[in-house]
């Protein structure tokens, strides 16, 4: 093809000192063409991110380009004056990010921002920037742009700002866009918007998109074309259609099968053995063939070249007619294992109209002025043995509510019954005492370990402030419980830092599991990770429940995962549960309004035509000045008019589905 | 017989607290390593050097003891003199004792003014009269450059002797434990490959060894910064004034520590009206003028010194309870802002998923406070005392010029400049107590500052992984 709009050669960038560098970026060769979405996956820390900036030329101060050629419309970036490349910046290459709070100065109006890049690029002042401002805004969906474009930074939402960030990159019709995880950092409602804009915005103006992503949801919904990059290297590369119908590494069939979905609970997930190896290795053979299924001699001694398959390209020797011995089909059906293991129906948690408010205080007195309803009201049983999902957008207070429950904030009102005991009335030091019954796992590996703590006595941290045991008999339990949770005994006397993200999350569940606990927490335990290490984490407590008959409280907003893991599911939108019911039939059936929003929002990796989503409108309205009658009639696809005058009752669907929308309860 | 002030007591109590420190540190690898950091830094490795030679004749000089006198044998009984001589004093007794009579300019033979003087002859002539000790071996005025030349050689070469001696032990004892012989040792120091800064550490050892000994040599001959108006060597009181400097340093921060650290970490834990109550009275005591306190503070104490004076053994005792009140006052006034970067700090480690794993495993409050937020706010601690060093040198410099620093009888360099105020108006000028007080807390200030920028750099989690 000729019309390239952006052709890598055998870039190679590098980090750090010339003795034992890191090797960001390692010999890839990649070519956009006009008007081609290509997406750049891969798992963190394999260069993706590199590899744009390298694009860019915005490389971190110890990053160097060792060689290679960026060819855009024929001319090599890296050779360019910095004063030439500043001209190709913004104008023809332009760049969003993924933290749409930081990406944007808080001090200038978001028209300044636009108007800098114009002025830059075009020279365009006055009233004409000020009007091909306010067209960009309308062009990315903003409404009432005349007004917004006088507004600053904080008066938008997480959304709009990313939309901000968007007409920005595009005010001077860029050639080539690269989109750098442009939706991780927002809630999966506004990323169905994210996406369909991206994809709108590329059809009308023609420009071809680089996204850089983990998520093969958002791969398989906007890409043409997916190169799959693996510590460092492209190791395929292929039309969407084909990749998500037959992967061709054993690298991309093994992400596909660590994926967790409703039809693969009643078998463990595909793990795929070892690490990515660091980037500082001096690399000889295939960089997969430690952790491949398929490993044959020649892959630990050279490394493979691409191979055309399919129309598309792989790095592997399986394809090449002198070393396959027979051609292979990777996603293969594993037999479904024996059923999961019910849990009995006896009540371990009872938590009845749960509220936590946050009063508001204003003024030189701090008088309360008004309250975050941030949980308000809030109704679910546990049984032992059984997982509940919370489902539920940044903000609708999943981890307030669960938090809550545990005590760590005290509730403004409702019962928490916990084996029949109200935790809400018991004293403070016999509630000390109850805490071994009940843990947390938290979301940030990173931050959930005290850094100057060694792992023995982070997890061993229980057992001391209870009391349980001599230090003999703790040192005992900390090798049992690391054993448990499938880490090394030696790994007692290191430090947080030494332990990767996945190993992170099992110390936390093993400090979690030393007082042996009934009910524990996950607050979104895996969003942090990597798909093939989310996957380690979901078997282990998969197992832990089964052996030891937990109960979890599974707080999240991944979809596949509630799909994957759990018996029943609660959607909450603004601190109410507005669907609750068996994972299946919510799941599958769902009944509210939101709940049908939020599934068909979810990125699905489907081979066929891509699927409608309702899309719904705006962002989630403030939790301390809640919309009057349902909550969520103002974004509701599906809104009556009794939706904006009261609250809708709950609707039993069933004996264990209920949902609170007056389009079931009849309007009453 | 040994006497302990107040001052030498607290200093060697922050000495053990440092050793214990260290010791600690050495088995934690989050504190060793930005240690290691800051021993890849030439200039944090050069200006060590320079500061631990300012803490080595601090701590001499913090040795106190009371010399027996000579009684010509006439009783068994030991007799201590009334003055407590410290360690430094002992050593540079040649010093301390030859007094001239009034200014007499660095490496003069003669004094600074004419006097009249009674000629053997008996007839009367105003001339400058030749020093009493400064250049007294000399024959004639001609000698005199001929002589300084040969003694700072002398002096030079005898500090390089040291140097090479103490190279030598070095590249043995470094070889030793790195598994090299010492030949290799030098040859990797000397190509700096090693991990620290040795050879830059070296090299300003060095300079020190040969500054110090042709300092040695020449100040036993002459005063090489002049006398000052009593005919005191200038060069002895700028190295006693070391002593007072690095006190106020350090000892100020011995007693702002505790308040800082439990009442910052308490407010931003505890919150609620205990935060409160820690914030007003920081706010309170900040709003107050720090210079109004210090000199209240201090005149009520020389009142009370006065009323007193006779529960004090000596002039020094007193003078040295001056110097621990100025030290207490300062370190009052000094606590809000440390108190204040750890409040923010402690607000936002309240929140962090640890300390929140910790509540819910049911780990008590105080145990929260010193085991979770205490260790993961040590690193501000130290980049704030670090840095507060050279800011509290200066600031006793400021206050003794203002009379309301350390006891006017006390060598500090705030004083040396307070009396040289008077002489910069005469005519011709008398700049030497000046200039020397200058350059000793220049050097010292300039080197605290240079080594705790690599400290703050080597501690600040946000240049992690920078290198």
């Amino acid at each position: 093809m000729t019309n390239n709009v952006l052709r890598i050669e055998d870039l190679r960038m590098y980090l750090g000192g010339a003795e034992m560098p890191v090797r960001a970026v390692d010999g890839i060769n990649l070519k956009i063409n006009e008007g081609e979405t290509l997406a750049l996956l891969g798992e963190s820390g394999c260069g993706k991110s590199m590899t744009a900036l390298s694009l860019m030329r915005l490389l971190p101060s110890s990053g160097r380009v060792k060689q290679g050629r960026v060819l855009y419309m024929g001319q090599d970036l890296l050779t360019l004056a910095e004063m030439d490349m500043r001209r190709i910046r913004g104008s023809g290459i332009s760049m969003i990010f993924q933290e749409p709070m930081t990406s944007l100065n808080a001090v200038l109006t978001v028209g300044e921002q636009i108007r800098e890049s114009l002025l830059t690029h075009q020279g365009v002042k006055g009233a004409g920037a000020r009007k091909q401002s306010v067209d960009l805004l309308r062009s990315v969906g903003i409404p009432s742009p005349e007004r917004r474009i006088d507004e600053y930074p904080h008066q938008l939402s997480g959304g709009m700002k990313q939309r901000v960030m968007i007409a920005i990159a595009l005010a001077n019709e860029p050639e080539l866009l690269i989109a750098d995880e442009p939706t991780t950092a927002v809630d999966v409602t506004i990323q169905a918007q994210v996406l369909a804009l991206i994809r709108r915005l590329q059809k009308e103006r023609g420009m071809a998109v680089l996204l850089i992503t983990h998520d093969l949801g958002v791969v398989s919904e906007v890409a043409d074309r997916v190169a799959v990059m693996y510590a460092g290297q492209i190791i395929e590369q292929a039309g969407r259609e084909s990749f998500f119908g037959d992967p061709k590494h054993p690298y991309s069939g093994k992400l596909f099968e660590s994926l967790p979905a409703l039809n693969k609970r009643d078998q463990p997930l595909y793990v795929i053995k070892g690490f990515v190896p660091s980037l500082r290795t001096d690399f000889k053979g295939c960089r997969f063939a430690s952790r491949c299924d398929y490993v044959m001699p020649v892959c630990r001694e050279k490394t493979p070249a691409m191979i055309n398959v399919d129309g598309g390209q792989v790095a592997c020797y399986l394809y090449s007619p002198d070393h396959a011995p027979e051609p292979v089909r990777l996603v293969e059906s594993v037999e479904p294992v024996s059923g999961r293991k019910m849990g009995s129906e006896e009540e371990l948690l009872d938590v009845t109209g749960l509220k936590v408010y946050f009063p508001i205080k204003a003024g030189v007195f701090k008088r309360t002025v008004g309250h975050v309803y941030a949980v308000d009201g809030v109704d679910i049983n546990i049984p032992t043995g059984r997982t509940l999902a919370l489902v539920g957008e940044s903000g609708s207070g999943k981890t307030t509510a669960g938090k809550g429950i545990l005590q760590l904030i005290a509730p403004t009102g409702g019962r928490v019954r916990f084996q029949g005991e109200d935790l809400t009335a018991v004293s403070a030091s016999s509630l000390r005492h109850r805490r071994t019954e009940f843990q947390i796992i938290f979301q940030d590996p990173f931050a959930s370990m005290n850094p100057r703590m060694l792992v023995r006595d982070i997890i061993a941290e229980g057992l001391r402030a209870q009391h349980i045991g001599g230090p003999d008999a703790r040192r005992r339990r900390v090798v049992e419980l690391l054993e448990m949770v499938g880490l090394q005994e030696d790994s007692a006397d290191r430090y947080p830092h030494e332990f990767s993200g996945g190993q992170r999350q099992r110390i936390c569940i093993a400090r979690a599991l030393a007082v042996r606990p009934k009910l524990i927490v996950c607050d979104e335990p895996t969003s942090a990770l990597d798909v093939s290490v989310q996957a380690q984490i979901l078997n282990l407590l998969r197992n832990l429940q089964d052996k030891l008959g937990l109960s979890y409280l599974f707080i999240t907003h991944n979809m596949s995962v509630v799909a994957y893991l759990a018996h029943e599911v609660a959607v909450m939108y603004l601190g109410r549960i507005v669907e609750q019911g068996p994972v299946e039939t919510v799941l599958t059936q769902p009944s509210h309004p939101y709940t049908k929003a939020l599934l068909s929002a979810v990125p699905t990796i489907e081979t066929g035509a891509q699927h409608s989503a309702i899309r719904l409108e705006g962002d989630m309205p403030s939790p301390s000045e809640p919309p009057k009658g349902c909550y969520f009639h103002p974004r509701c696809p599906e809104a009556i008019t009794v939706c904006r005058e009261r609250y809708p009752g709950r609707a039993s669907l069933n004996s264990s589905h209920s949902a609170s929308c007056h389009l079931l309860s009849g309007g009453d | 017989m040994f006497t302990l002030f107040w001052t030498d007591a607290l200093i060697f109590l922050l000495l053990i607290m440092v050793a214990l420190f260290t010791w600690y540190a050495r088995r934690k690898e989050h504190l060793r390593s930005p240690w290691r950091r800051v021993g890849r830094s030439r200039a944090a490795m050069s200006t060590m050097v320079i500061l631990l030679a300012y803490v080595a004749i601090g701590l001499l000089d913090s040795v106190h003891f009371r010399p027996t006198l000579d009684r010509d044998g006439e009783a068994k009984s030991l007799v201590y003199s009334n003055e407590a001589i410290s360690a430094f004093d002992w050593l540079a007794s040649d010093l301390m004792g030859r007094a001239e009579k009034t200014y007499s300019a660095p490496f003069a033979t003669h004094l600074y003014s004419k006097e009249t003087v009674q000629l053997p002859d008996g007839t009367q002539k105003r001339m400058y009269p030749k020093l009493e000790y400064g250049g007294a071996h000399l024959a004639g005025p001609g000698e005199k450059a001929g002589d300084i030349i040969a003694g700072s050689l002398r002096g030079g070469v005898k500090g390089l002797l040291v140097w090479i001696a103490a190279v030598a032990v070095f590249c043995t004892v470094w070889g030793r434990r790195h598994g090299r012989s010492p030949g290799r040792a030098v040859a990797l120091i000397t190509s700096n490959q090693t991990e620290f800064r040795w050879r830059a550490t070296l090299i300003t050892l060095g300079v020190l060894f040969v500054l110090m000994w042709i300092s040695t040599e020449l100040s036993a001959k002459y005063h090489v910064f002049g006398t000052d108006k009593v005919g005191e060597d200038v060069f002895y009181q700028t190295l006693k004034s070391i002593r007072t400097g690095l006190m106020i340093g350090t000892l100020t921060t011995l007693v702002m520590l505790p308040f800082a650290l439990i009442l910052g970490i308490m407010a931003g834990y505890l919150g609620g009206w205990i935060d409160d109550v820690i914030q007003y009275l920081y706010t309170t005591l900040n709003s107050i003028p720090g210079v109004l306190l210090i000199a209240a503070a201090i005149l009520m104490l020389q009142v009370y010194l006065n009323n007193n004076s006779e529960e004090f053994a000596s002039v020094a005792e007193r003078a040295d309870l001056r110097l621990l009140f100025l030290c207490l006052i300062l370190g009052i006034t000094s606590w809000t802002g440390l108190c204040r970067y750890l409040r923010a700090e402690s607000l936002k480690l309240r929140e962090i998923d640890y300390v929140e794993a910790a509540r819910s495993l049911g780990v008590g409050q105080p145990t929260i406070m010193f085991r979770h937020l205490l260790p993961n706010v040590m690193h501000i601690v130290l980049i704030t005392v670090v840095l507060d060093f050279s800011g509290l040198v200066l600031a006793e410099a400021i206050l003794s010029y203002v009379q309301i620093g350390v006891d006017p009888t006390m060598n500090s360099w705030g004083n040396m400049i307070n009396s040289a105020r008077l002489e910069m108006a005469r005519e011709p000028i008398v700049w030497w107590s000046l200039l020397a007080a200058f350059v000793f807390m220049f050097v010292l200030v300039l080197s605290a500052n240079l080594f705790s920028d690599t400290v703050r750099d080597a501690f600040d989690p946000r240049l992690r992984g920078v290198e």
